[in-house]
């Protein structure tokens, strides 16, 4: 494709090289996108797509390579070029000034009449909320608006620019199902009006949605352009990957054991001191795995927070091996052997620290790792270089900060610590958020072994068929409260979909 | 006691001028996200520098401007370290405000004890400063008290009603949103906080050859720290500033009338700090911080290719 230079060619990259101490993100990738095509840009986590897109827009700078927009000759300094040679970008953490309006985010960097706020700017606005569908309040805060508008403010700001060609960067892992429908009427919009959309993403599901070319990344590498038609959902994973991806896990019936954890009716607070969990009671015995579904902002991440002692309980009881924990600090329910997976994979961790150093976070201070006031680095490395070995964690040195890795080995550091003794209870969120379709696959077979070998599991999850597949039993939150808990083999979508929305109550069988 | 009152308010609008050009500036800067802790030592070498160049040409207007100017480089200094070179923007400022005491100790020596060779006549506001009460309390100022008070609407119109005071404070929100828009960060922040210098200067150069008419080492006397406790104070805002000035000018002023009283002075000193951890306190919360609290890139180095 490199000798294409054809009037529809909006974009072309020609063997582009950009290098990160210790990474080669980008390997002389080629790329190109047409006039009015949605091309998506598939690849696992730390593939190089946000590199390569970042360097498109101005904000890293390669160290090899042309870049060609409208088939001339360019060279992108910073994103104000970028913008001029119209290309826009909606980052995966958007770039919005929180505490100001939506119009004074919309019109920063613009030329225009110097005295602000003015009436012309808002109309345009307008006009471009209208003609899109994207529609969203001129004068809220950003602060105050919910991820999808913010997205739209996003789009909205790029499209105001002049945009033509517009790079979004996994711009459904914050959305509701519904806002990426509405997401997806607004990319079909925006094609169909000429301008190019590239898509970067690591789910399949969406390369089929919405794309109708596909570019795919491994390793800093471009694998194969294609046109999504004429492919499938294996043979794009298998690019993707590098190997065969099991779409069905093995999962063995689960032997259950006694009772790990019980719950009698918790209440707990969120950060705005409103209930968020009410009287929830549960139980989980060893050896299986609770899921919890429920659309974000119903109170998962508050029970979780109560139950790993992060978050005062107002009410009610816990018990681990029936002995009650209730108000005790996160130090004792890690000696009990509660083992916890945060949803927001950098909480888990001291970005800056070394990997070594934060697979020890939660023994540093016990033998051999500490001799006295001092830490036996000899000891420490040797036991996170087994731990790097049989998690393999990709990381260039024990030495590299966490911040550095990408978020599928930022999170098998996270696991590696967490479920290598054997914990008696594992709470994970999300954990699987984010992340590619190999590291997902591994994340997915580790969580089945810890229940395999006797670990009570409770799984929170927004990926209704992660807990779906995982799971021996489901309950779905609503609103703070558990709706229900049924056995996996009697729960299908349709009617955990229902739960989630509050719709149907039932009576909540007190299995173990 | 009414006459009483009437003095110290009359006595806290010239005291709390040198504060009010420091805190405008100061503000400016930090609302661009950096945080200027040289405002000591830019006021103090503006205090020198005001004081040397009134004595040389006899002009204070030049003398003023001159303290500007310094008060400006030195900012500069400070820019340098912690936008380009992204130092710790606490010890940059330190240093500079160390560095200021000491050259204008070096620098002043030879003013030290000398009269000076003029001074402003107050501006009597034309049928307003003979009103009762009213005229010698608002109209029988120095024109810097004016200009002072001038700037207070024009940097409030600039900050929230402009395309600059938008771009300012996405800056100092957030360099990477500004930066994604096009919006050079680094210039921005230069500028706001080489126009912080510029106010410093000024501010001290009022000290020197307005408000004592003397040189005197280490004359700014913890006045740069009050100003920076007087942007905490403010809230970043310069109406507030105005008001914060001024109050902490007439605490300045009590601290010498109330002595013969038995209260202590350094209990009165100790006012400007306490109210800005209040301040401090109040606006902990995130619903508060989001409405008044500092911005939120303050103190953070912004570097485009951070992973």
């Amino acid at each position: 494709m490199s000798d294409q230079t054809g009037s529809d060619v909006a974009v072309a990259m020609h063997g582009i090289v950009k290098r990160f101490p210790g990474v080669l993100a980008n390997d002389h990738v080629s790329f190109e996108a047409r006039f009015g095509e949605v091309h998506a840009l598939l690849g696992e986590n730390g593939a190089g797509k946000t590199t390569l897109m970042n360097i498109l827009y101005g904000i890293y700078r390669p160290d090899e390579g042309e870049i060609y927009i409208k088939g001339r000759r360019v060279t992108i300094r910073s994103p104000r070029d970028a913008i001029r040679l119209g290309i826009g970008m909606v980052h995966q953490q958007y770039r919005l000034v929180s505490t100001h309006t939506v119009v004074e985010n919309v019109i920063l960097g613009l030329p225009g009449n110097f005295f602000f706020p003015d009436r012309a700017a808002r109309r345009k606005l307008e006009e471009f909320s209208e003609k899109y569908g994207l529609h969203v309040d001129p004068e809220a805060r950003i602060w105050q608006l919910s991820s999808g508008e913010q997205q739209r403010v996003e789009i909205i700001k790029a499209l105001y620019r002049g945009a033509e060609i517009l790079i979004l960067d996994e711009p459904t892992s914050m959305l509701t199902p519904g806002e990426i429908d509405e997401l997806l009427g607004v990319i079909r919009r925006m094609a169909a009006e000429g301008h190019t959309v590239i898509f970067i993403t690591h789910k399949l599901d969406e390369v089929f949605d919405i794309s109708d070319r596909v570019t795919v990344l491994r390793q800093g590498k471009v694998v194969a352009t294609l046109e999504t038609a004429r492919t499938d959902k294996p043979s794009l994973a298998r690019l993707m990957v590098g190997r065969e991806v099991l779409f069905r896990l093995e999962k063995r019936p689960a032997s259950v054991g006694q009772t790990v954890l019980r719950v009698e009716g918790l209440h707990a607070l969120n950060d705005r001191g409103l209930p968020a969990v009410r009287n929830v009671s549960f139980a989980i015995a060893a050896g299986e795995i609770l899921g919890i579904a429920g659309v974000a902002g119903n109170g998962q991440r508050e029970l979780v927070e109560a139950l790993v002692g992060l978050r005062p309980s107002t009410q009610g009881r816990v018990f681990i091996k029936e002995q009650e924990v209730t108000h005790q600090p996160p130090r004792t329910l890690i000696e009990r052997g509660v083992c916890y997976i945060p949803g927001e994979r950098l909480i888990g961790l001291v970005p800056s620290l070394s990997v070594a150093e934060n697979l020890i976070l939660r023994n540093y201070c016990q033998a051999p790792f500490t001799q006295g006031a001092f830490l036996n680095y000899g000891a420490i490395n040797e036991y996170a270089d087994h731990l790097v070995a049989q998690y393999s964690v990709a990381t260039p040195s024990l030495k590299t900060p966490v911040k550095l890795l990408s978020g599928g080995n930022i999170q098998r550091v996270i696991l590696a610590r967490e479920t290598c003794r054997a914990p008696t209870l594992l709470v994970a969120a999300h954990p699987t958020s984010g992340l590619d379709v190999g590291a997902t696959e591994y994340i997915r077979q580790l969580l089945l072994a810890q229940r395999d070998q006797g670990t009570a599991v409770l799984l929170v999850s927004e990926d209704l068929e992660e807990v779906l597949q995982l799971s021996d039993r489901i309950a779905v939150m609503f609103e703070g409260q558990i709706m229900g808990i049924l056995p996996a083999d009697q729960a299908d979508l349709e009617t955990i979909g229902l739960m989630m929305a509050g719709a149907k109550k039932m009576s909540v069988p007190e299995v173990v | 006691m009414w006459d009483f009152i009437l003095l110290v308010l009359r006595a806290a609008i010239p005291a709390g001028t040198p504060l009010l050009f420091g805190t405008l500036g100061e503000v400016t800067a930090e609302r661009s996200g950096v945080l200027n802790l040289g405002v000591e030592g830019m006021m103090i070498v503006g205090a020198v520098t005001a004081f040397g160049v009134t004595q040389s040409t006899g002009n204070i207007w030049l003398g003023v401007a001159a303290a500007a100017l310094v008060g400006g480089i030195l900012a500069l200094v400070h820019a340098f370290a912690s936008i380009t070179l992204r130092v710790n923007q606490v010890v940059s400022g330190l240093a500079l405000t160390m560095l200021g005491l000491g050259l204008s100790g070096l620098v002043g020596k030879r003013y030290i004890g000398m009269p000076p060779r003029t001074r402003f006549a107050p501006l009597a506001v034309p049928g307003l400063s003979d009103l009762p009460i009213i005229g010698p309390l608002f109209f029988r100022y120095d024109p810097l008290v004016y200009l002072a008070i001038a700037l207070v609407p024009v940097l409030w119109f600039i900050l929230y009603k402009t395309r600059w005071g938008i771009t300012l404070r996405s800056v100092g929100e957030s360099p990477a949103t500004a930066d994604a828009l096009g919006v050079n960060v680094f210039r921005v922040r230069y500028l706001a906080v080489f126009f912080g210098g510029l106010m410093a200067g000024v501010g001290g150069a009022y000290l020197s050859v307005v408000y004592t008419t003397a040189w005197i080492e280490g004359m700014t006397a913890g006045a740069g720290w009050i100003v920076i406790a007087l942007t905490i104070f403010a809230m970043w805002d310069p109406v507030r500033a105005l008001l914060g000035a001024y109050l902490f000018g007439g605490v300045r002023v009590l601290q010498y009338r109330l002595q013969p009283l038995g209260i202590s002075p350094n209990l009165l000193n100790m006012l400007p700090f306490i109210f800005t951890i209040l301040v401090l306190l109040v606006s902990a919360g995130e619903a508060m911080r989001k409405r008044i609290g500092a911005p939120e890139a303050l103190m953070q180095p912004y570097m485009r290719e951070e992973r």
